[in-house]
């Protein structure tokens, strides 16, 4: 705090004092009203107070998010590490928000779409971890090798999705996911959030709910992860080594689920 | 010759008819889709019964709206699935905010809605709403659980 608001002020005396002001007179002739040297003293201020106080802490951070007019872009790719030791057997909080923000019915069929599920784990001394899994948002993902349509596509940042608008509900996809991630819609739909579109016919997955990260918001499982407290999701950047699910991955030690195919997943998990 | 000429002149007659004709078609098709000052006699053309909620004028000219609505939705909705702009001038949502009829608050569901109304009139197969949601997000939340 002392840091950043001191500097400027210093700085601030020697420009404007002396040399600035002739200049400064003339300019004003023809823009009245506009001070260039407090702009200048203003700038330095902002610039003071954006360096860093200590590795990774600023005193104010710029919104990182991208404006709605630009695309997206292949520096980020979104990823998830899934912690199973913080997650709780008992605990469906991250997939009751998944239906509340995706609009998936709250009743469930047995042709009820699922985009996240809690799945148990056993190892041979009958240990059980609880796991949450949903689409693994692959590098290279066989369901996108697969469609005959170009529907489901990645998209520059990492996430797979599923073009509805070019959907036919072939269903390749789901026998092509090695995770069973994917669901086709097989009742018609009413009430969807404006936000997600979805109805019959087409096949659909987690989406990292994209309409919030497009919006500089976390997906709505980790939120309510958090929520809960037991902070068992962490969503970030995995392109950024400085982000914070990248430390963590190269801190502890993190499994792709079925590694062996190779497919380079977005979704890490701790503790398996 | 005098044969000739007679044939001739009863084509121009019957071509001045067709014409005549024609441009009533036109003036009758202009009326139907014109919006009617205040005062004139009523058209004998059934109109779409729909009228904007919101006051104010659309993103475009209505003319080129009521032509080139779906251009502007089939271009934006490329932008926004595939490169995840999410512009509002040209979105779905956008419309569908303005649209909402001011009873039901959808863009649906009745001949009077905004969007069904003139796609019934006209006959064109309207999909968007089979996965859009057809109402405001405020709305939506007030509706209840989805199905």
């Amino acid at each position: 705090m002392m840091s950043a608001a001191g500097p400027p002020q210093g700085a601030n005396c020697s420009p404007s004092g002396g040399s600035a002001a002739a200049p400064a007179a003339s300019v004003e002739a023809h823009t009245p009203g506009i001070d260039h040297a407090r702009r200048q003293i203003l700038a330095w201020g902002a610039a003071m107070a954006g360096v860093a106080i200590a590795p990774g802490i600023t005193l104010f951070d710029l919104a990182h998010g991208r404006p709605p007019a630009e695309a997206a872009s292949r520096t980020k790719r979104w990823g998830m590490l899934v912690d199973a030791n913080r997650c709780a057997p008992d605990c469906d909080a991250c997939v009751t928000a998944c239906d509340k923000e995706n609009g998936l019915p709250t009743v469930k069929t047995a042709t009820s779409a699922q985009w996240i599920r809690k799945v148990e784990l056993k190892d041979m001394r009958g240990q059980a971890k609880s796991v949450p899994m949903m689409c693994q948002h692959c590098a290279d993902p066989p369901c996108v090798d697969v469609c005959p349509t170009g529907a489901s596509f990645k998209r520059a940042d990492g996430i797979v999705l599923v073009d509805r608008h070019t959907c036919i509900g072939c269903r390749y996809c789901m026998m092509a996911c090695p995770y069973k991630a994917r669901s086709f819609v097989h009742e018609p739909v009413t009430g969807q959030n404006p936000d997600v579109p979805r109805g019959k016919g087409c096949v659909e997955s987690c989406t990292l709910c994209v309409h919030r990260i497009d919006r500089d918001q976390i997906p709505a499982c980790v939120e309510a992860c958090a929520a809960t407290g037991h902070k068992a999701i962490l969503f970030g950047d995995l392109n950024d080594p400085t982000s914070e699910i990248s430390r963590r991955i190269a801190e502890v030690a993190s499994v792709q689920v079925r590694a062996d195919l190779r497919l380079d997943t977005g979704v890490r998990y701790v503790g398996l | 010759m005098e044969r000739g000429g007679a044939i001739g002149n009863g084509t121009w007659r019957r071509a001045a008819l067709v014409a005549h004709v024609f441009s009533l078609v036109v003036a009758l098709a202009g009326t139907a889709f014109a919006d009617t000052p205040a005062g004139a006699p009523a058209s004998r053309v059934p109109k779409p019964g729909v009228a904007a909620t919101a006051p104010g004028r659309c993103v475009e000219d209505t003319a080129f709206m009521r032509r080139n609505h779906m251009e502007l939705l089939r271009h934006q909705r490329d932008l926004t699935v595939h490169d995840g702009i999410r512009t509002t001038k040209h979105s779905l949502a956008n419309c569908v905010t303005c649209h909402a009829d001011a009873k039901t608050g959808r863009v649906t569901g009745s001949k009077d809605a905004f969007c069904e109304g003139c796609h019934t009139y006209a006959g064109v197969k309207l999909d968007c709403f089979e996965c859009h949601a057809d109402r405001p997000k405020a709305a939506v939340a007030n509706a209840g659980a989805p199905r």
